[in-house]
């Protein structure tokens, strides 16, 4: 008989399938929010991405909604350590929003209203991997979860599916967005639990 | 989500200095208003401590709590005023 306990606390993860290394399944959507819900009405939306060069290409929100969109069935995971299989968005592909921008640039930082950004590098927003949502399970996206609009990278922990998105920076060299620039890793690849600075 | 003010920080707080950092002033480098850490509003708990100006909502510090270590952001704060013990 073994003498360490994993006590009622502990929860069985070794069988899930799809479920990254110290994750644990949840039902929910917590949200997590690193300050006030900004509001933004749809009149006032606007998604830009800048070049490296200053080049601008921006979408307003009848626009943006016209363009071609993608229904994904995705797995999200939270660096707080909650992963949640099967979820499903609507949204407007990366490769869609950039293929017509010229950029030689190979990182991106992710900007949104109130302020937060994320550092994504360009090739993990192209090959349908990332998406501007904005519809979850088939209704508008709340405030609460980003909307109108937010970035879909679900490969990524989700701190980089950043909410309330309103702009793409192409930049030349990686530079740490909110969460990076306070101790998480710079990348977030939840299959290797990239979650803090060094991981 | 926010359900607190700066007094939160406290604990993790002591971890880092020999003094009890929630009575110190910040300068927020945002706007230029001050007061005590513990009055800044609180945010984002789960990820780790965002504590904003109760004055314009900019970023004043940001506590991330690793499993082995503790990382402070002060960007935002262009001053702490820490009052000496005994004097």
């Amino acid at each position: 008989m073994g003498i360490i306990s994993r006590g009622f606390g502990g929860r069985r993860r070794e069988s899930v399938p799809g479920l990254p290394p110290g994750q644990y399944l949840t039902h929910d959507f917590p949200v997590l929010s690193a300050g006030p819900t900004p509001r933004i009405p749809l009149d006032r939306w606007s998604f830009t991405i800048t070049t490296e060069t200053g080049g601008k290409k921006s979408w307003n929100w009848s626009e943006f909604t016209a363009l071609p969109h993608d229904d994904v069935t995705v797995d999200i995971h939270c660096v707080t350590k909650w992963s949640k299989l099967g979820t499903t968005w609507r949204g407007v592909s990366l490769d869609t929003l950039l293929a017509d921008v010229e950029t030689a640039a190979d990182y991106t930082m992710v900007h949104s209203f109130g302020g937060y950004t994320t550092n994504v590098p360009l090739e993990d927003l192209l090959d349908g991997k990332a998406w501007i949502a904005y519809k979850f399970d088939g209704e508008d996206l709340e405030p609460e979860h980003g909307g109108p609009a937010r970035m879909l990278v679900p490969h990524l922990y989700f701190w980089k599916s950043a909410k309330w998105v309103n702009g793409l920076e192409m930049i030349n060299e990686d530079e740490p967005g909110f969460w990076e620039a306070a101790g998480y890793h710079i990348y977030g690849d939840p299959w290797l639990e990239q979650r803090y600075q060094g991981d | 989500m926010r359900e607190l003010d700066g007094n939160a920080m406290a604990g993790d707080l002591r971890e880092i200095f020999a003094f009890d950092v929630t009575v110190a002033r910040y300068t927020c480098a945002g706007c230029g208003d001050g007061g005590a850490i513990a009055q800044l509003m609180l945010w984002g708990q789960e990820m780790g401590h965002v504590a904003r100006c109760p004055h314009c909502e900019d970023v004043v510090m940001r506590l991330v709590h690793g499993p082995d270590r503790v990382y402070l952001d002060l960007r935002g704060a262009v001053r702490l005023e820490l009052p000496l013990a005994g004097v």
